[in-house]
């Protein structure tokens, strides 16, 4: 982080919450970067959210906690909030701030970038229309990631998002293409923490990781700044360096909470669940940073995390968030119940880009024709289950039972992976033809002949 | 009490804003100065001339506002861009004028940000500067005169027409009428020339226009010529009239963009003009690639050659998209008045509001409902106001269609954006999220849907020779009622309890449902439907209920009747082309025989 310092002004006005009023400023521009240094010699930081003739409100990232009204000094920089940016992050582990959390000397780069980055022109901007293979069976078939795509992952308390989201930022490849993985954590526990590095370290040794993590227990409305930290890194590592970058924020419903107590402690009006109005805005403002240029190899793909409290899908966390990207993932206490990991509900989850991702060229000719037979199957198997829990086993035709025999099969032998079983994208083809396969051919109607042909033994004819 | 500190010097790498010290402006005290700034919301000393609406440029990088209140010697400005590094005594410039674009026949084929600028031709990445600098693109039009000099010209008169693909006119502009001294000899000539002299005053193709101020007509006529927008499920059960409107709520994933794009390619108006409005990057990228390759069926020529888009996506500064609707539909009202029809696409409105909700909260307005301005209602209403049907001042007719889609938020229709639009809109397409998790598409929901045109365009269509129009549509409709009553009752009671005719009333809605409703959106053959084709499946699929419906009467059991296989007639939407019903009369007549064999 840096910031030149210039003026100190010490009129500390106010200090409610995060926010910080100093009077008898002049000069000072909306959305720069403020150091603050205290009684104690401490240094925060912080942003300019209003100035108002002389007073300035600066919202301090690491909380207003032992700041005096006599005793602190604000210096503004004179500048948005810049940071270094470069392939120097790459195996690099930082707080939510940037700031070193390996033992190692402070991040330098060649060249610095705005954190709030800047809109990429609709213009410009290259329809995504290539894989990131992530070598889970269920997001690679089913809900393929695309390059430049944002796709959340909606999960509630209890479910295993963040092995999942572990696993995709340990396995993801770009089919041999330079790759990297910025990783930003939110409001995560020790142990949560501790998990990803883990998990990650093989991944951050041979360094393809950029890791940022703001605990718990960290200040709050540092979060607002992660993500944007984690973006403005990856956007240079892509569209500068030419690498396919997958960030992976997680828990976006923390960031959310925070972005909810600085819009409270300003007194703004309150929208739905008293977030703020421009929560939808100020969402898109990091979901939209994925994509791909016209004429520019690399891409970022955003994986997005949130639990949705009391798991409901219309709260408005998962809500705008659906709104914005394209597509879910979304996982499910039912499965996860009954067992199987990763629990995603194949029917709930879409990943609208994968028709242009998808097939010959792309990944394997049959693929898009096999999921849209298999999320068909699996719609019919339900409603089937749900007959059957009404009438009876007993009552249903042979197909029916059959469809039965298939949802059973898609759980065991294509659902459920190892948390470190890395599942080649033909292994997971295949393991998706052989579910499709206990059904007779005359159900699988979505698949043309010659692939059935290719991949129907024929004993299964006798079902015509 | 302040400590001034050595101010050090930036790092190389710092881009320093200017920074002007308050009270000191080099040019005197009373040039208007920004006295606050919040994000969009800025505040400046107002000199008594400045009026309401007024556009104002901001601070050294020359940013764009709206004044949007005066209080005593204060103005506050809505600004349209991102305000970064704007401060307290930087200046601010009132321009005397309200916010106009430049509308030309060049527009068409363009994309442009909310402020009608465009976006080709500049940067990968928008930042204020970058936005200011797109120059606009200026075409050379064929131009053949339709009066002389010497004659006199109203307000509205054609005063040429443009070769182009679109048939463009050259008008006289609204407020102006005199004797015609000069006219341009035919022959191209640029968008920025001189094509006419009338009352002293030249008239060129582009022209400047208030955006908030809706264009004059003669009068409004009534809406009654149908709109075919080639989606069945909308042309049969809820059509829309020329310069009529529309809301199409919808929670995520219900497929809205994928409908209002399809709207957009394939319904029959003379020029589309699509305002993106804070939704997505990629979205809006592959709107513009698909128009660009897409051939107009009517014209032969490019899609993107009768669509003016507005890419305002959902990280571009939130004031440009409320500025967006607006702009949108003056770009719209540009062309009616050459006797065009025109539609207006605002995908999603719910953005439109919030952006609106956003500046009233920074302004600190007393909310009404969930934060929104208690002015929502009236704004919503003035917007769709500026659809309509009407006599230009030249005596042609044109019309204005405004398609806008709603987001309402965790799919609550009681919310305020949802609940105040369906009050202003002829017609509501409501998307279902039973229908789309069904992979039905489009997911119109035939039972919370509306159509107030119906009646006419049923008067409209029998007066163009389709007089079963309006019974086929009565038909359709009792037809899928009556099958989602029984659904109801089959997930009871199981499909074998019911009575033979009900059973075949099950059997009727899947058929409507598979065969007739349902659109393939990525299909070539189905993606658009002429209305010759849409009336032959439904007639098609009425023709087969009825012949089951009699079978059952006379005494054949109601699963003889089920096991036959339809699935010609479920494929004939795929079989036959765009504009094709023999395929679709073979289908019939296929199933009819298998019917046959059954009996």
């Amino acid at each position: 982080m840096t910031g030149a310092v210039g003026i100190e002004y010490t009129r500390v006005r106010e200090l409610r919450g995060p926010l910080l009023f100093v009077e008898g400023v002049s000069g000072v521009g909306w959305d720069e970067f403020a150091t603050i240094v205290l009684d104690s010699g401490g240094r925060r930081h912080g942003l300019v959210l209003e100035v108002d003739r002389d007073v300035a409100v600066v919202q301090v990232l690491e909380d207003t906690a032992g700041m005096n009204r006599t005793g602190t000094r604000v210096a503004f920089s004179g500048t948005p909030l810049r940071i270094p940016v470069g392939a120097g992050w790459l195996g690099r582990v930082c707080d939510g701030r940037g700031e070193p959390a390996d033992g190692g000397p402070p991040v330098l780069g060649g060249s610095y970038a705005e954190v709030g980055g800047a809109p990429i022109n609709p213009v410009r901007r290259e329809p995504p229309d290539e894989a990131v293979l992530t070598g889970v069976g269920a997001v690679d078939v089913l809900t393929t990631l695309v390059r430049g795509q944002k796709l959340p992952v909606f999960s509630a308390a209890g479910l295993p998002h963040l092995e999942l989201a572990v696993q995709i930022a340990a396995q993801a490849t770009c089919a041999g293409e330079p790759f990297a993985v910025v990783f930003a954590g939110m409001g995560l526990t020790h142990a949560d923490a501790a998990f990803v590095r883990e998990g990650l370290a093989a991944r951050s040794a041979a360094r393809e990781l950029v890791l940022f993590v703001n605990t718990a227990d960290d200040p709050v409305i540092e979060r607002l700044l992660t993500p944007r930290l984690a973006l403005t890194v990856a956007e240079h590592l892509a569209f500068t360096e030419g690498r396919h970058v997958l960030v992976v924020m997680t828990d976006m419903t923390a960031y959310a909470e925070a972005l909810r107590e600085v819009s409270a402690a300003r007194g703004e009006i309150p929208a739905r669940r008293a977030y703020p109005g421009y929560l939808y805005s100020d969402l898109a403002s990091l979901y939209e940073r994925c994509g791909r240029i016209r004429g520019r190899p690399g891409s970022v793909t955003v994986l997005p995390v949130l639990t949705m409290p009391a798991g409901d899908i219309t709260h408005p966390v998962p809500d705008l968030t659906g709104y914005i990207t394209e597509g879910q993932i979304v996982l499910s206490a039912e499965v996860q119940a009954a067992g199987t990991h990763p629990p995603v509900d194949p029917l709930a989850s879409l990943s609208r880009l994968m028709r242009k991702g998808t097939g010959a060229g792309r990944t394997r000719a049959d693929h898009p024709a096999v999921a849209a037979q298999l999320i068909a199957a699996l719609a019919r198997s339900r409603q089937v289950r749900e007959l059957a829990d009404l009438i009876g086993r007993s009552a249903l035709s042979p197909t029916d039972l059959r469809h039965l025999d298939l949802e059973e099969a898609f759980r065991h032998r294509f659902l459920a992976q190892g948390t470190d079983e890395n599942r080649s994208l033909d292994d997971s083809l295949d393991r998706a033809w052989e579910v499709l396969l206990t059904l007779p051919r005359s159900q699988l109607g979505m698949l043309p002949a010659g692939l059935l042909d290719a991949h129907a033994p024929p004993r299964d004819q006798e079902a015509r | 009490m302040t400590t001034v500190g050595n101010p050090s010097s930036d790092s190389p790498d710092t881009r320093a804003l200017p920074r002007i010290t308050a009270g000191a402006a080099p040019d005197g005290a009373d040039r208007p100065r920004i006295l606050r700034v919040a994000g969009p919301l800025v505040e400046i000393t107002c000199p008594p001339a400045v009026a309401m609406h007024d556009l104002v440029v901001l601070g050294a990088a020359r940013l764009p506002g709206e004044v949007v209140a005066i209080h005593g010697d204060t103005a506050t400005i809505e600004a349209y861009e991102y305000t970064g590094g704007l401060a307290p005594g930087h200046p601010a410039e009132p321009q005397g004028r309200p916010l106009s674009v430049r509308l030309a026949p060049d527009l068409l084929g363009g994309v442009f940000d909310g402020l009608l600028r465009p976006l080709a031709g500049i940067g990968d990445l928008l930042t204020a500067g970058e936005t200011a600098a797109g120059e606009p693109e200026r075409h050379t039009w064929s131009f053949t005169p339709r009066v002389a000099a010497g004659g006199s010209a109203a307000a509205g008169d054609v005063l040429g027409e443009i070769g182009a693909g679109v048939p463009l006119r050259l008008l006289v502009p609204p407020d102006l009428s005199g004797e015609v001294t000069w006219v341009a000899a035919a022959g191209d000539h640029p968008s920025d020339g001189v094509l006419a002299v009338v009352g002293g005053q030249e008239v060129r193709l582009e022209q400047t226009w208030p955006v908030r101020r809706p264009r004059p007509v003669a009068r409004r006529l009534p809406a009654d010529v149908p709109l075919n927008t080639g989606q069945r499920a909308v042309d049969l059960l809820f059509p829309v009239a020329r310069g009529s409107t529309v809301a199409v709520p919808g929670g995520f994933g219900t497929g809205k963009t994928m409908l209002l794009q399809q709207i957009a390619k394939w319904c029959d108006a003379d020029v589309i003009v699509y305002v993106g409005c804070g939704e997505r990057g990629n979205e809006m990228a592959d709107v513009i690639e698909e128009l660009a390759e897409l051939t107009d069926p009517r014209t032969g020529g490019r899609l993107a050659e009768r669509t003016v888009t507005i890419a305002n996506t959902s990280n571009m500064p939130m004031m440009a998209r409320e500025a967006g609707v607006h702009t949108g539909a003056t770009v719209a009202e540009y062309f009616r008045d050459m006797g065009l029809d025109v539609v207006l696409i605002a995908d999603s409105t719910s953005r439109w509001a919030e952006a609106l909700r956003e500046f009233a909260s920074r302004r600190g307005e007393l909310p009404a409902e969930e934060g929104y301005p208690a002015g929502l209602a009236s704004q919503l209403a003035a917007f769709y106001e500026r659809a309509a049907a009407v006599r230009t001042l030249g005596g042609a007719t044109g019309s204005v269609t405004v398609i806008g889609a709603v987001s309402p938020p965790g799919g609550d229709r009681t919310e305020p954006v949802t609940a105040h639009t369906e009050r202003f809109v002829r017609c509501l397409w409501s998307l279902d999220r039973d229908l789309a998790y069904a992979r039905h598409y489009p997911a119109v929901s035939w039972s919370e849907s509306f159509s107030r045109d119906a009646a006419a365009l049923a008067a409209a269509h029998a007066r163009a020779g389709d007089a079963a129009w309006a019974e086929r549509r009565g038909r359709v409709a009792r037809q899928l009622a009556e099958a989602d009553r029984l659904a109801d009752l089959v997930e009871l009671v199981g499909i074998t309890a019911l009575p033979p005719r009900e059973r075949i009333n099950v059997l009727a809605g899947r058929l409507l449902r598979e065969a007739a409703i349902q659109q393939n959106a990525l299909s070539p053959a189905d993606a658009y439907s002429a209305p010759g084709k849409t009336a032959a499946l439904v007639e098609a699929v009425l023709t087969v209920i009825d012949r089951c419906l009699e079978l059952v009467d006379s005494g054949i059991p109601a699963n003889a009747v089920e096991a036959v296989d339809f699935s010609p007639l479920l494929r004939a939407r795929e079989t036959a082309g765009p504009a094709e019903t023999a395929p679709v009369t073979a289908a019939r007549d296929s199933v009819l025989a298998r019917l046959k064999e059954a009996a």
